[in-house]
């Protein structure tokens, strides 16, 4: 009981703990990076369940904002190789389980 | 038909007549006019009547009344009726009756021709073909058309004349084109245009002219540009749980050190500001230590090679004794050594110099003006003898610096005093380019130019503080409390203590101008001014308002005055009246006096020898005197500006090594090292008796004032 208790403490402060946004990756400019993170950090935040409809609203709004054609993948555990115009990668982690991947290439 | 044209022609002869008898209806009228009006219009209604044509027909009511029916016919009443022509198939005389009624005022020819007369059929008819055949050739084929169409015309030209010709008048082809129009209008009425190129109009050929001219044609240039395509990156990477967790461990343990660093930051900047009171912000931090890093290399590199360049003079400044004083008896020289000149400071005078105590090789200088006309901007320069090329720091100022003085224990505070009346402190320790403090003229400046400064031992606060002189009259002591300047007036200089009769009874003071002062070494509240009249007034701190003693010094203003390092109670001055004088402050007669036939400008006692000063003289000369040798003449005088007509203003003693520098009024300053003779005593000083040095330096003295002293003057000691 002891060690169960203690492991949904552990759980509840990394959940606490690893509530922001972690870039890992990203060549965007500073101005852009820091949009497109609020950005993701929205989305993910509004369709916590759903992460396709989360990489659809990212996607929709940066083709809106800096034009066709973006690409976004979320998920919790992924592989992948792309290809992607330069200055326009935002590879980052949210929520302690969330990886977000956003590029264009058009 | 004759008859009926002669009808109307009668009918046309009768029109005026008709026309005359309208006239007298409408006089009639008139008369029924004056009936009703009788009174007002008679004169001109009779008048009116009276007058008549004379070949007025004169007709009864009853003609008047009757109707004329006249009627417009076409024909011409000039064509005569009555031509007759023979037949010769009758045989007789018959009259001609079809006589042509037109009359032609005005033809104007067309330009154009109907495309449904003849000529225009046949121009459409051959151009359609024309084009048909050939569509390119379609800008010749209106020539060729016109061409043809000139020929057909003449031809059609006769035709019409004849036709003219038979119809008895002489117009020529221009009327019967002119009928063919009208029958042209008539017929486009009537009839669609062809469709076959319903653009072309048809000329008239001999009322049309076609002009073309061709202009350049314009190339056409094709421009093209490929672009680079985007860049392209690939980038992969693989993320699962474990990864996501990873980062964040990490990222958290990196801002947790970040913290701990950032606390650990903020203490040791706030240590370097307290240690060096340059960094002010934590912001700056990186770029000053660059800056600070990068500035430092420099000052080793510029020493370095100015330790080449200037390589020998050091060696005579260290090593080289002038082996010809041997021979000179008691006379000696003075070798130049560096030469230091600043570009900005090429038009101001050398106002002020000062050895600082701590840094044997730092002095300050102060340039400004003294002609009074043309005051300017004011410089103050500090040198070290490492680097002659460029001054170690510079200060600029909007009026000339005057003097200055370096504090003894804190060597980094220079006190500055200004032509505009103004004193300052300059804090070295700091970057900043202003001065510390500064007086203004809310806290008691002077009005005058400030001649003298001198640092004071911190007060019973421990406070630093200084005193100024100026020619306003005013000695005032400045005290430095915290950040302020405050000042005090320690005494007011009035001259001979006599007031000027102003008008209207008005006691004016006048003040005694000083120029000069110096502070007794150990008698603290002791101290003497030298003024512009050239009276030297001994005064105490503690009365303000009384002098302790007036020596009647000099006939001019006094330049400088100082007390003998050693001697505790001899003191000199110079004067512009070409004197340096040497007194005992007890003795109100000088003990010594030198004419050195031109103005004196500064004095110096030499710090090692209680007999050894240098004076210097508006006509560029340097003279060292020591009195153990000769009480008379110098030792040395030696033109030391390169320049004639240059002055040099100042001197002073380096505090150890045998060398003095020599200020003049082009900015320049000059060291120069001291020969062997001009410093006998020193070499003898060296080794054992170091502690006795002063002791026989004022014995020295001493023995040398007991001779001219005058006996009477000895109880006074």
């Amino acid at each position: 009981m002891e060690e169960t208790e203690e492991e949904k403490k552990d759980e509840a402060d990394y959940k606490r703990l690893h509530s922001f946004p972690l870039i890992r990756h990203s060549d965007m400019p500073e101005e852009m990076r820091i949009e497109t993170m609020e950005l993701c950090v929205t989305a993910c935040e509004k369709h916590a369940t759903n992460n396709e409809s989360a990489a659809k609203m990212i996607k929709e709004t940066m083709d809106k904002k800096f034009g066709s054609s973006w690409h976004v993948v979320i998920g919790e555990g992924f592989g992948f190789e792309i290809t992607h115009e330069v200055k326009n990668l935002l590879y980052m982690f949210f929520g302690g389980s969330l990886a977000v991947c956003v590029w264009k290439c058009s | 038909m004759p008859p009926k044209a002669a009808d109307k022609r009668r009918q046309g002869q009768g029109g005026p007549s008709g026309g005359k008898a309208g006239k007298a209806g409408k006089a009639g009228h008139k008369k029924k006019a004056e009936n009703d009006f009788p009174e007002t219009g008679e004169d001109w209604s009779t008048g009116r009547a009276a007058i008549k044509s004379p070949d007025q027909l004169d007709l009864t009511e009853n003609e008047l009344e009757k109707e004329v029916i006249r009627t417009l016919t076409a024909n011409n009443p000039h064509i005569p009726q009555n031509i007759v022509r023979f037949s010769f198939k009758e045989r007789a005389y018959k009259l001609v009756d079809n006589m042509d009624q037109t009359a032609i005022h005005f033809t104007l020819n067309g330009y154009l021709i109907h495309k449904d007369s003849d000529e225009g059929r046949r121009q459409s008819i051959r151009s359609s073909t024309e084009a048909e055949e050939t569509p390119v050739e379609e800008e010749k084929a209106p020539v060729e058309a016109s061409a043809e169409a000139t020929e057909e015309a003449e031809t059609k030209d006769e035709e019409s004349t004849e036709d003219a010709e038979a119809a008895g008048e002489g117009e020529g082809g221009g009327e019967g084109e002119g009928e063919g129009e009208q029958e042209a209008e008539a017929a486009e009425a009537e009839e669609p245009p062809p469709l076959k190129a319903p653009e072309r109009k048809l000329a008239n050929q001999f009322n049309f002219i076609e002009r073309g001219s061709t202009t350049y044609r314009n190339p056409l240039r094709e421009k093209g540009l490929q672009t680079d395509p985007a860049p392209f990156e690939t980038f992969s990477e693989n993320v699962n749980q474990w990864f996501i967790y990873d980062a964040y461990m990490e990222e958290l343990e990196r801002m947790e050190k970040a913290k701990e660093k950032e606390k650990a930051k903020p203490v040791a900047a706030k240590k370097d500001d307290n240690k060096t009171g340059r960094r002010l912000s934590y912001v700056e931090l990186p770029q000053v230590d660059s800056l600070t890093k990068v500035a430092k290399a420099a000052k080793i590199a510029e020493r370095m090679v100015n330790l080449n360049t200037y390589d020998d003079i050091a060696q005579d400044f260290k090593y080289f004794e002038d082996a010809s004083d041997e021979f000179r008896g008691q006379k000696g020289t003075l070798l130049p050594l560096w030469k230091f000149q600043y570009e900005k400071t090429k038009k101001l005078a050398v106002t002020a110099l000062s050895w600082n105590p701590k840094y044997k090789d730092l002095f300050a200088v102060g340039y400004g003006s003294y002609d009074f006309m043309k005051q300017g901007h004011g410089m103050l320069l500090l040198y070290t003898l490492k680097n002659p090329s460029f001054p170690e720091y510079s200060f600029s100022s909007e009026s000339g610096v005057m003097c200055l003085d370096f504090h003894s224990d804190h060597p980094h505070l220079l006190a500055v005093g200004f032509y505009d009346g103004n004193v300052a402190i300059y804090n070295l320790k700091k970057a900043s380019s202003q001065p510390s403090y500064r007086s203004s003229a809310k806290s008691g400046k002077h009005t005058e130019p400030v001649w003298q400064v001198k640092w004071q031992k911190d007060d019973m606060d421990n406070n630093s503080n200084f005193f100024s002189v100026s020619s306003d009259g005013r000695i005032v002591s400045w005290t430095l409390v915290k950040n302020e300047l405050v000042h005090m007036d320690v005494i007011k200089l009035s001259a001979d203590e006599t007031t000027m009769q102003g008008p209207e009874g008005l006691q004016l003071q006048t003040l005694g101008s000083g120029t000069s002062f110096d502070f007794h070494k150990k008698i603290d509240y002791l101290f003497l001014v030298g003024t512009e009249e050239g009276k030297i007034y001994k005064c105490s701190k503690t009365y303000s308002s009384q002098f302790l003693d007036v020596f009647e010094a000099h006939h001019m203003a006094v330049d400088s005055i100082s007390w003998n390092p050693f001697h505790l109670k001899v003191f000199i001055s110079c004067s512009s009246d070409w004197t340096v004088k040497i007194w005992d402050h007890t003795i109100k007669t000088p003990l010594f006096v030198y004419d050195l036939s031109t103005a004196v400008g500064d004095v110096a006692w030499s710090p090692y020898s209680s007999t050894v000063f240098a004076a210097v003289t508006t006509d560029g000369q340097a003279h060292v005197f020591d009195l153990n040798i000769n009480k008379l003449e110098p030792l040395c005088s030696q033109l030391v500006v390169t320049k004639k007509k240059n002055k040099t203003t100042h001197v002073q003693f380096n505090p150890v090594y045998p060398i003095i520098i020599v200020g003049d009024e082009r900015g320049l300053i000059t060291c120069l090292k001291l020969s062997p003779n001009l410093r006998k005593m020193p070499k003898e000083k060296k080794g054992q008796e170091v502690k006795k040095g002063p002791e026989v330096e004022i014995a020295k003295l001493e023995k040398l004032l007991s001779l001219v002293r005058e006996p009477g003057s000895k109880e006074e000691q």
